[in-house]
């Protein structure tokens, strides 16, 4: 952290390919917005994985020096927090709540049948790279269970075969 | 803006709903909209234009109308009808029958216990007004207490009659609302901060997430009363970011009151200023431990640290910090309202009030309620939940998320307090109340919120860190049919260690299922442990080794 | 940039107010910002400690320090639980004493600390604990995690099957060295000391190679390379020296 007194525009200069990214002005925004000081971290962070879809190891290195707090501090608060990935998503996610209304409806027999229908545990994308398979801890529409999310949208009173078919239909090929 | 012109706007809001003579609440929650609310509302406000029937007919989004299972639901102000499952194909029947005999084949049963034996202090507003105006809040009073509060009471007397309504927080434990006020007002320093705890973290618990869905400007009135009174100027929301609908009427809220000037400087002409940020929770449970939270707030990883001191001396920045939840925080504004003399006349001698709870698991009717405190277990469960669906038998209620305890048959009869339920080994909690028939075998469930605990560990002290893992092996074990002979025993002995040495509430709570179910369902453990055999016949034992 | 507080700052206890009170059965007189923990070791009494160290902040994090408090019905950490005036403290009640055996035996199982084959056998903190509580025996079973070690560095090693996870060396190099080279990644039993942005030690922009942490911790996890089997002694009484120098607030000194 020897650079610690340049200033942020200076140091924009992480790699060459995020100096012009358009990616970085919503996180830039947000660091603005708090003055670039350190407690701005998190939501810093919710901004890198908005408009990157996780945490990229440039930009990591980029909010370190912009928020002056130290590498080590950044990963910490990246691997602490659930919200975070530091791996790329695949095309399209799907979010199972194991909530415990949700498990009590049966979403842990959707996450067996997913394992066993289409090789995919929680918190890893498939080898072709279409889905990620995430597992929310509740999503609060207890009401519907077992709920989940595709693509952002949240759908409720879900069995295996559903969700099979829906995967299958993002993988390219039927159930 | 003065006192008058909140009533002027109350008033002119009024007189321009009393202008429709039908008006179509259409739930906008989540839970609606996840089964397709939003394109409901968008085809009944498109085929009432076309019909050209908008001047004497609006329909409206609304917050949570109770009945999640049922839904889409929309309600007919005027008429008192509830329509549930509505689908786009029923708009024009709908239509049609207003004013008429309205569509049986869609009605739901309005006098039916569960909307019959709520009473709503936290709620009144919620699938009434539009979240996202600020103008329908304060035709519902909106915004009277803190004028009330501001203008003619002093932060003393707000802290008296808060005091004297016995309100205890709605966060989980319990603690007097009025004592932790006076702790802060009394705490000295010039800079003080206020935040509401909207990290909902029970798996199973949605109450909070609906009260800032439905009705977001109490909560900001609750906390704008709780700033005059402790001597706060700023305010913040802690949000968990998972629920983003949430996150967009708060946020909106805040822009609205703030625009209008019952947030920021010289709120009603006084010397008091109050302003709000939002805060993203960041997907960490722990995060619902005060000194967590505020760590959080910080921009660090969210990691309890011993108390005393506690925030209320030693908070948010090293200043003096006031942390409530958000239903205490809603309960606030028709507290100051009415009188704390009131509130008080609700509820049981030692827990006052109503209490929000939101009722899922294995019940016909899974939803939102509120119910004065002491109402039984037994009505909650089959008089407003309706009891359980497909004949099955109840087995227990579970209460209070991950540190709580389940609650078995034998104790149906109890009142709902926070003393009674702490007498049975579980806990109010935030309010989460999920139901379990036959089919759940109880080792399994503690398991699974073992299973829980032990990844929302933030893994500071020891005892959390290696016990929850070493409980959630046994109770695999167990449910895996492959135990020893000692290690119910151990499971015991190490529930004792977490319980009596843990740093935080988190650990010294989280072994509260497995000694509830120890306790009243030990049959499910021994079951699994000597006949190799699991009696609810949920756990299929290769699984669960796995 | 202020990470976090560099010292347990307790603003509501006074310095200069004198208590007396008792440890085990034993007046004693404190002043009021003084811990049970330090207080106990003025007066010759122990405590079993592994977090805490003379020169850094305290955590409260280990749980081994509890003591019994008259009249508390929970167990409170004595480094960060300050005196009260006729105060009774039990330092070392049988409940107390079978909690700490309990807590160190989970410690045990939770990495691979297999004192024959270490660096800091003979010389380590977590053994000496052990032998103090009279430990002969661990009564859970072990999880033996997988875990690496990183010897990317070119005069020190970090062994994490041997880390207790008491962050000494997150505190030292954050609070001392002021490098903070050190952090804690993931939560929960999947915790982990990391250097930077979680990378080899070695490759660490950040460190600047003083060797702090290795001196201060408890364990073998941390060590000076070369070393063999029980060779690794550290010395930490630099510690409390250092932390006030780097702390006094007047530079009247001649430079």
């Amino acid at each position: 952290m020897k650079d610690q007194g340049a200033p942020p525009e200076a140091s924009v200069q992480v790699s060459s390919k995020s100096v012009e990214d358009r990616r970085l002005r919503l996180v830039n925004r947000t660091m603005q917005l708090y003055r670039n000081e350190a407690h701005a971290l998190i939501e810093t962070l919710h901004a890198v994985q908005e408009s990157f879809g996780y945490l990229e190891e440039d930009v990591l290195k980029y909010v370190a020096r912009t928020l002056r707090v130290p590498l080590s501090r950044v990963y910490a608060v990246a691997t602490f927090y659930h919200s975070f990935s530091l791996k790329p998503p695949g095309e399209h996610t799907c979010v199972i709540c194991m909530g415990t209304a949700c498990y009590i409806g049966g979403s842990g027999a959707i996450l067996d049948a997913l394992r066993e229908g289409e090789g995919i545990v929680s918190g890893e994308t498939t080898s072709d790279g279409k889905v990620s398979l995430l597992v929310a801890r509740c999503l609060g529409s207890c009401g519907l269970a077992p709920a989940g999310v595709f693509d952002g949208e949240v759908t409720g009173k879900l069995d295996s075969e559903h969700v099979l078919e829906r995967i299958g239909r993002w993988r390219g090929h039927e159930h | 803006m003065n006192i008058e012109d909140l009533h002027q706007i109350a008033r002119i809001e009024k007189s321009k709903q009393e202008g429709f003579q039908h008006q179509i609440h259409v739930c906008v929650a989540a839970g609606c909209l996840s089964c397709g609310s939003g394109q409901l509302k968008e085809a009944l406000e498109k085929e009432i234009a076309r019909r050209g029937l908008d001047t004497w007919c609006r329909v409206k989004g609304v917050g949570c109308l109770g009945l999640c299972t049922a839904g889409p639901l929309l309600s007919l102000e005027t008429a008192g009808i509830f329509y549930q499952g509505v689908k786009v194909s029923d708009v024009s029947d709908i239509l049609e029958a207003l004013g008429g005999a309205p569509v049986e084949r869609l009605i739901c049963p309005v006098n039916s216990a569960f909307f019959r034996r709520q009473v709503r202090i936290v709620l009144e507003n919620c699938g009434r007004i539009d979240p996202e105006r600020i103008e329908e809040y304060m035709a519902e009073s909106g915004y009277g207490g803190l004028a009330l509060a501001v203008s003619q009471m002093s932060p003393t007397e707000v802290i008296e009659e808060v005091s004297r309504s016995g309100l205890r927080g709605r966060g989980g434990a319990g603690f007097p609302t009025g004592l932790k006020w006076t702790s802060v007002a009394k705490a000295s320093g010039l800079t003080k901060f206020v935040i509401c705890n909207a990290d909902e973290g029970d798996p199973g618990a949605f109450m909070d997430r609906s009260v800032l869905e439905s009705d977001p400007h109490r909560v900001i009135e609750g906390m704008a009363i709780a700033g005059y009174a402790t001597g706060a100027s700023q305010g913040y929301i802690y949000v968990r970011a998972e629920y983003p609908l949430a996150v967009k009427r708060v946020r909106l809220a805040l822009f609205q009151a703030e625009r209008m000037g019952v947030l920021g400087n010289n709120i009603f002409n006084t010397s008091f200023s109050f302003n709000i940020k939002v805060r993203l929770g960041a997907g960490a449970f722990v995060c619902g431990e005060e000194t967590a939270l505020i760590a959080s707030i910080e921009g660090r990883m969210g990691r309890p640290r011993p108390r005393p001191p506690f925030p209320a001396e030693f908070g948010l920045w090293e200043h003096p910090t006031l942390i409530n939840n958000v239903e205490t925080f809603a309960n606030v504004p028709p507290l100051i309202r009415k009188g704390g003399r009131w509130f008080a006349g609700l509820g049981t001698e030692k827990s006052k009030g109503t209490k929000v709870f939101a009722l899922a698991g294995k019940i016909m009717n899974t939803g939102l309620i509120e119910v004065p405190m002491g109402t039984s277990l037994r009505d909650i469960v089959f008089d407003i939940g309706g009891g359980i669906p497909r004949g099955k038998e109840f087995k227990a209620v579970q209460t209070g998320g991950p540190s709580g305890g389940c609650i078995p048959g034998q104790f149906l009869d109890m009142p709902v307090d926070y003393d009674s339920l702490a007498k049975v080994g579980s806990i109010m909690g935030s309010g989460g109340m999920i139901v379990m028939d036959e089919s759940s075998c109880m080792v399994d469930v503690a398991r699974f919120f073992m299973e829980f605990c032990m990844s929302e560990s933030c893994g500071k002290c020891a005892p959390c860190r290696v016990g929850t893992r070493q409980i959630y092996d046994i109770l695999c074990r167990i449910t895996g049919n492959l135990s020893g002979p000692d290690d119910l025993a151990m499971l015991e002995d190490l529930c004792d260690l977490m319980k009596s040495t843990s740093l935080c509430g988190l650990g010294q709570s989280a072994p509260n299922p497995v000694l509830t179910t120890l306790r009243y369902f030990r049959d499910d453990y021994l079951s699994h442990i000597h006949d190799k055999r699991c009696l609810a016949g949920a756990c299929k034992a290769a699984r669960e080794v796995a | 940039m202020k990470i976090h507080p560099r010292k347990n700052v307790r603003s509501d206890l006074n310095p200069s107010r004198l208590l007396t009170f008792r440890i085990d059965e034993r007046v004693v007189s404190a002043h009021e910002d003084e811990s049970i923990l330090s207080v106990a070791r003025q007066n010759g009494i122990s405590i079993p400690t592994l977090c805490h160290l003379d020169g850094l902040s305290e955590r409260g994090a280990c749980r081994l320090c509890i003591v019994e408090v008259k009249g508390v019905a929970r167990l409170l950490p004595s480094c960060v639980t300050f005196p009260r005036q006729d105060m009774e403290i039990i330092t070392a009640s049988e409940r107390v004493v079978s909690y700490r055996k309990k807590i160190l035996e989970l410690l045990f199982t939770e990495r691979n600390h297999v004192c024959a084959v270490c660096v800091s056998n003979g010389h380590c903190e977590l053994q000496n604990l052990a032998v103090e509580l009279g430990i002969s025996h661990v009564r859970y079973p072990y999880l033996y995690p997988r875990l690496a070690v990183d010897a990317s560095h070119s005069r020190f090693s970090v062994d994490h099957n041997r880390c207790v996870l008491c962050l000494r060396c997150v505190r030292v190099c954050d609070e001392i060295e002021g490098a903070h080279t050190w952090d804690i990644m993931g939560r929960g039993i999947t915790s982990r000391v990391i250097t930077d942005l979680n990378q080899p030690w070695g490759s660490s922009e950040t460190c600047t190679g003083c060797g702090k942490c290795v001196q201060v911790c408890p364990t073998g996890a941390l060590s000076e390379k070369g070393k063999s089997v029980a060779e690794m002694i550290k010395r930490r009484q630099f510690l409390p020296y250092l932390q006030m120098m780097r702390g006094r607030q007047d530079e009247s000194w001649p430079k």
